[in-house]
């Protein structure tokens, strides 16, 4: 099952590279990673999506813990939570593709952030499956480059990840 | 307050952490450092004759003190040679701290001369790992280094310092911290009281009960407790590689060691048990036979350890409990030392009679062999006669390794000294150096073989330069015995470089050019009074190069893929 967790740590040099390491010297997988310090400049908070079963996470989450510049974290799946992740996609646009792809950028309440006589450049945030539905829409032979930030989230209702 | 280069204040900070020994092998980057330590006579400094050799002296140092060991390493190869050591000290959670130099900090990422990401290369061996920035950090940092080295699940702390911190030139106030505290690092100390309730019911009711206890209880200082608490029980132990000592082996209760190379009766007891009490150990590969989904398949699993992470790592624990040994068997003790709280004493007779009926195969009973060859057993057991079992003995890696933890039968916690995770050839004669260092006036014995010696034998001089009367009790069997064990029962015998016998020193001769002793054993009837001989050169160091049987192998020994119960008992018999 797909996770995330969110993690804040000391934002202190080596810090995120402890983190990195962790998953690839146990095996354990980062699908996707985000991070950047936080109100308070001496953390940062980094989110990470990965898989596995229960006894995986529950592995994961320890070793997180057992680091000593991770301070606090949570894993933002085990309750409600909000997911979201930024595109920036440039898009194939010539002729009359382009009311075609505004509008269904529309549909997908994107913004054309840039365009020139044949690209279209587009913001877009929501879910995971919400940008790769938008990518899907558009059709592979349209799309010319994408950046994604990775998913970054926080929990639903008073529960706060701080110290 | 006194203004201090970089350098004076790592020494002062060593010194007022309470640091009397370091270890350590001059470069480039740390100059300064040994400027400083040139200028002083608080901390002493053993100076190795390679960087390995000085983190395995720490570490043999630490194992037997129980105080972190302290390593200074030049930058670069310095840095690099002391890898092998901390990930040994790292597998083990042994409490260490090493400084190494590096380049100045203006050079950092230039590859410069000597220099090597050493906070890169060390992280996955290390508990933290610090890149000192300022001078003034200094004495934050060494504190910081041996509150994380030494508390919880101990382990090695590298502190990475750029030689420009270190100039004499730079001055800086100098204060030691009294007390630290980091905001993301606590340490457990007392265990859940509803868990440990329920461990102890679980035990009071248990049919056929076993205690299974590894190197956290000996770094917990639990060793008292856990005895306490077995005897109020009456119930078996076994201890593991790392926990030997931790109860005493003499005791009608110990079952010996476990595992991999671990007695009849005790793997036996562990696969038929129905209540398991496991303290301070990690459910590690050598103790479950790889395949824990047929490891003690009737057990309720009570899993008591201080790193919340190593519980249900492996095999999942039925009641885990996250605390401190000691105050979490104080605890045990005193729920079972009520008046009501009873075990189950029929049950445990039956128990009993048959763990005895395992026993009665006498699964490490040596057969003298005739003519005269010495079998390696035989040697452990005389070691053990005339140091009366009160050694610190350390071990390589290997036959002898097990052979020592098999037959020497430790008595008390902190006298084997051996590198159980890492398994790391090399380790001994260093780490009985350390153990020497520790205890001056005990009998330090290094247990090793032919091939695992000639790893660090370079220390031979460390020892001549500081007069260290270690006895070193090499197993000659002229190979490397337990690849050769393993190529005997697994690769039809094919033995592909473990054998060199043609090419291998005098060892008496290797001893005598660096000024020691060297005796050289290899008749039977010899082996008792050349080892007493040995042993009664009392100030100098006296290497024994006995001449073993080369065919003998290590037995019981698990089958792999089997459960504990599967076992290989000698070259004809099977479980």
């Amino acid at each position: 099952m797909r996770h995330i967790i969110s993690v804040l740590m000391e934002n202190e040099p080596g810090a995120l590279s402890r983190v990195v390491g962790l998953f690839s010297q146990r095996h354990y997988n980062i699908d996707s990673l985000t991070v950047a310090p936080t109100e308070d400049q001496s953390l940062s908070r980094l989110t990470l999506t990965t898989t596995g079963d229960e006894a995986r996470i529950e592995q994961i989450t320890k070793h997180l813990n057992k680091l000593i510049d991770v301070v606090r974290l949570v894993d933002l799946t085990e309750g409600a939570h909000i997911e979201r992740e930024l595109m920036l996609i440039k898009i194939k646009a010539v002729g009359s593709q382009r009311s075609e792809i505004k509008r269904t950028v529309d549909i997908f309440r994107g913004q054309v952030v840039d365009l020139s006589s044949t690209v279209f450049t587009v913001q877009l945030t929501g879910a995971g499956d919400k940008l790769d539905a938008f990518i899907a829409a558009l059709g592979e032979n349209v799309v010319l480059e994408v950046a994604r930030t990775g998913v970054s989230g926080i929990s639903r209702g008073e529960k706060t990840l701080s110290l | 307050m006194d203004q201090l280069s970089g350098g004076e204040m790592l020494i002062r900070a060593l010194h007022d952490e309470g640091v009397e020994i370091i270890f350590g092998y001059p470069g480039g980057a740390v100059l300064h450092i040994y400027d400083a330590l040139f200028q002083q006579d608080r901390v002493e400094h053993i100076l190795v004759r390679h960087e390995q050799a000085a983190t395995h002296a720490a570490d043999g140092y630490a194992r037997a003190t129980g105080k972190a060991g302290v390593v200074l390493v030049t930058s670069g190869p310095g840095a690099t040679n002391a890898v092998t050591g901390i990930a040994t000290a790292y597998m083990d959670s042994i409490p260490m701290v090493v400084i190494s130099g590096q380049v100045d900090s203006k050079m950092i990422g230039t590859d410069g001369f000597q220099e090597t990401d050493m906070v890169g290369i060390s992280r996955p061996i290390v508990k933290h790992s610090f890149m000192v920035r300022k001078p003034e950090d200094i004495p934050l940092v060494v504190k910081k280094a041996f509150h994380i080295a030494e508390s919880g699940r101990p382990g090695p702390v590298v502190i990475d310092i750029p030689k420009d911190v270190t100039d004499p030139g730079i001055t800086r106030p100098y204060k030691y911290p009294e007390d630290i505290k980091i905001r993301s690092y606590s340490v457990p100390t007392k265990g859940h009281s509803g868990q440990i309730k329920k461990a102890v019911d679980a035990l009071l009711a248990a049919k056929r009960p076993m205690i299974y206890t590894g190197g956290g209880v000996i770094q917990g200082e639990g060793s008292e407790h856990l005895t306490e608490l077995t005897k109020k029980l009456g119930f078996p132990i076994t201890n593991t590689l790392m926990g030997l000592g931790a109860y005493p082996a003499s005791d009608k209760q110990f079952l010996g060691m476990l595992g991999m190379h671990g007695t009849y009766e005790a793997n036996m007891a562990m696969h038929h048990c129905d209540v398991l009490l496991c303290i301070g150990a990690r459910f590690d590969d050598r103790v479950t036979n790889s395949d824990t989904s047929k490891f003690c398949p009737d057990a309720t699993i009570l899993h008591v350890d201080i790193d919340p992470a190593a519980i249900s790592k492996t095999v999942t624990a039925d009641v885990p409990i996250v605390g401190a040994v000691a105050p979490v068997l104080q605890e045990m003790i005193d729920l079972v030392s009520q008046p009501d709280k009873n075990v189950d004493k029929q049950a445990l007779e039956n128990w009993w009679a048959q763990i005895e009926s395992w026993r009665q195969k006498e699964c490490l009973k040596v057969v003298p062999s005739k003519e005269g060859i010495i079998l390696p057993q035989e040697v452990i057991q005389a070691v053990h006669d005339i140091t009366e079992g009160e050694a610190y003995v350390s071990s390589d890696v290997g036959q002898h390794q097990m052979f020592a933890a098999q037959y020497y039968g430790f008595d008390k916690p902190r006298r084997w000294i051996n590198s159980g995770g890492l398994g790391t050839m090399g380790f001994g004669f260093p780490a009985a150096m350390g153990a020497q260092f520790g205890h001056p006036d005990a009998i330090s014995v290094c247990v090793t073989g032919e091939g695992s010696f000639l790893m660090n034998q370079q220390e031979f001089a460390t020892c001549m330069q500081y007069r260290l009367p270690i006895k070193i009790i090499c197993l000659n069997n002229q190979a490397l015995g337990m690849v050769k064990q393993w190529q005997d029962m697994q690769y039809g015998g094919r033995h592909s470089h473990s054998t060199y016998a043609e090419s291998l020193p005098d060892f008496t001769k290797l001893a005598e050019a660096y000024g020691h002793v060297g005796i050289q054993i290899a008749n039977k009837d010899e082996l008792y009074p050349k080892l007493e001989e040995a042993f009664a050169l009392k100030d100098k160091l006296v290497f024994v190069d006995v001449l073993v049987d080369p065919n003998e192998h290590v037995y019981p020994m698990a089958i792999k893929g089997g459960s504990m119960k599967d076992m290989v008992l000698s070259k004809t018999e099977r479980t």
